[in-house]
């Protein structure tokens, strides 16, 4: 089962990179994930996304910066494990390191998950 | 959190540490096979003690904790028995052997540990089955039962396979030790192919429920990403990542929509899995940056590169497949890797070129009943517009598949030669 796991952020602290420790200590479970062959893929986004909205047949596009403080995503791994369970333990360990902070774990479907009859 | 959830928190906490565990432990004890015993009662007492306290914040330590406290139990029982039995009269205090242990566990990185159990089970002396079964349980942290689900054999079969293994390395006295010098590379072969056998028999399935192979198939290529980090000056461990994860990007491609297996030209490119291509020339890209000679892993891989580099089934660039398995037939002759060349020589210069060294195979004993032999003839001969003959070789090839979906497929070429 494949899940991206998710680091969310209000905005609040957009623009300002993370601090050198916690780079530091995201290097260090990232290696560890790695050597526990569970990591796919990794990254971090940029806090000030651009965005697209599709309205009745016209899309419009606005870049930032944005005024009001809305939740973004600013870091994700792609992620393959056994069992949602395990995927939530090595969340854990993530914010182990990490400290303060929230985020979401979606499971990523494929096509065993979208068989018919399901 | 309910009893079942955390019996689930468990599974998955044992699967994540269990491979550690068993390491750290087996570096102490000098024996893989009391290390996981160690390890197993460490669960037990989780099982019973979680539900009621809550999985604890670092339950890796507290595993690890208590089964080496069972570890220096046991010791020193061995100790009190070996006193007894020789001479009682000298008051000798034996020393807590704790603290050893630490020290022991604290002087190298568990990872150096994870690199000696996969060695250590994966060692020659066992049969590459038992290898198998027991990398899968250490390293994997599956279970008997799922072992024996996912190869389709007797739980007690494999119970008693891994009980043998154990017995067979603590017999032989196998060091607990990634072997250095002339051993090395032979024992490493040893490794690679546990694990390619492991992803084979998931994504070769000729039974068994669709699900559980695909899941040895993930298992295989996490051992292998798992040595990539562990042994990343070997280019033969990139190798194999890279072929593994290649081959496995295809699996969506590879059965049409009846169940029926679709093979590598035919498959909609489109289906193939764009992150696991490029994970696999990543791990080809590494394999090469190390500048040692390739090895046969990283042929294959190359190979299976080739096709995954080809946006269409026509634009493939069989000149190089072929060289490239001009190379690995060089490397390790076999008549499946000419018959392979063949193909390639077929479809790069011409029908003929490739029914020249086909032809010279018919004659091999070891393909006699191999059904790609008279498929690949069969197919070079309707492109000659030997419409009969080529007829004549997929109904033979149909005749020697035990696969039900694949002879249907040969049958219906067979009619396509009738001239009608």
């Amino acid at each position: 089962m494949r899940f991206l796991m998710m680091t969310t952020d209000d905005s609040s602290s957009a623009g300002s990179p993370p601090d050198e420790r916690t780079m530091a200590e995201m290097g260090r479970f990232i290696e560890e994930m790695s050597k526990a062959g569970v990591l796919l893929a990794t990254g971090g986004l940029d806090p000030q996304p651009t965005r697209i909205e599709s309205s009745g047949g016209k899309v419009t596009v606005t870049d930032g910066p944005y005024t009001e403080a809305k939740e973004v995503v600013v870091g994700f791994a792609l992620i393959e494990t056994r069992t949602k369970e395990e995927a939530i333990e090595l969340s854990k360990r993530f914010w182990q390191i990490v400290g303060d902070g929230r985020g979401v774990i979606h499971q990523v479907f494929g096509p065993e998950d979208l068989a018919p009859g399901q | 959190m309910t009893a079942s959830d955390t019996h689930r928190a468990i599974d998955a906490v044992w699967r994540i540490e269990s491979a550690r565990i068993i390491a750290g432990l087996a570096r102490m004890v000098h024996d893989i096979g009391l290390a996981e015993e160690l390890a197993q009662d460490a669960m037990v007492a989780a099982l019973e003690q979680w539900p009621e306290s809550g999985v604890p914040d670092n339950p890796g330590a507290w595993l690890m904790a208590v089964a080496k406290r069972r570890a220096v139990d046991r010791i020193r029982r061995q100790e009190r028995l070996e006193r007894k039995l020789e001479e009682i009269g000298h008051g000798l205090e034996s020393e807590d052997p704790a603290p050893e242990f630490d020290a022991v566990l604290d002087a190298e990185p568990i990872e150096d540990d994870i690199l000696r159990l996969v060695f250590t089970a994966c060692h020659p002396i066992l049969s590459a089955q038992s290898r198998a079964a027991l990398t899968l349980r250490m390293l994997g942290g599956l279970s008997t039962e799922e072992i024996a689900r996912a190869f389709l054999v007797p739980e007690p079969t494999v119970a008693q396979r891994i009980v043998r293994a154990k017995r067979t390395l603590s017999e032989a006295g196998v060091p607990f030790e990634v072997p250095e010098g002339d051993e090395r590379a032979g024992r490493l072969a040893s490794v690679l192919e546990v694990v390619y056998l492991i992803f084979n028999e998931g994504y070769a399935a000729t039974a068994g429920t669709e699900w559980m192979r695909l899941d040895l198939c993930r298992e295989a290529l996490r051992l292998g990403r798992i040595l990539a980090e562990l042994a990343p000056q070997e280019g033969e461990v990139h190798g194999l990542v890279a072929l593994m994860e290649i081959q496995a990007s295809r699996s969506r491609a590879r059965t049409g929509p009846s169940g029926e297996p679709v093979q590598l030209l035919d498959q909609n490119r489109a289906l193939w899995d764009r992150l696991l291509i490029r994970r696999g020339f990543e791990a080809l890209l590494r394999a090469e940056k190390l500048g040692a000679p390739p090895g046969p892993y990283v042929l294959q891989a190359a190979i299976a590169a080739c096709h995954a580099q080809a946006p269409t089934a026509e634009e493939t660039d069989w000149a190089r497949i072929a060289a490239l398995y001009e190379v690995l037939v060089r490397l390790t002759p076999s008549p499946v890797v000419e018959l392979n060349r063949a193909v390639a020589l077929g479809m790069a210069y011409g029908p003929e070129r490739g029914l020249e060294l086909v032809d010279a195979l018919v004659a091999q004993p070891s393909l006699k009943s191999y059904h790609l032999l008279p498929s690949v003839r069969g197919d070079l001969l309707a492109r000659l517009g030997r419409l009969e003959e080529a007829r004549a070789e997929f109904e033979r090839a149909a005749s020697l598949t035990r696969n039900a979906p694949e002879r249907a497929v040969l049958l219906s070429r067979a009619a396509a030669c009738t001239p009608g």
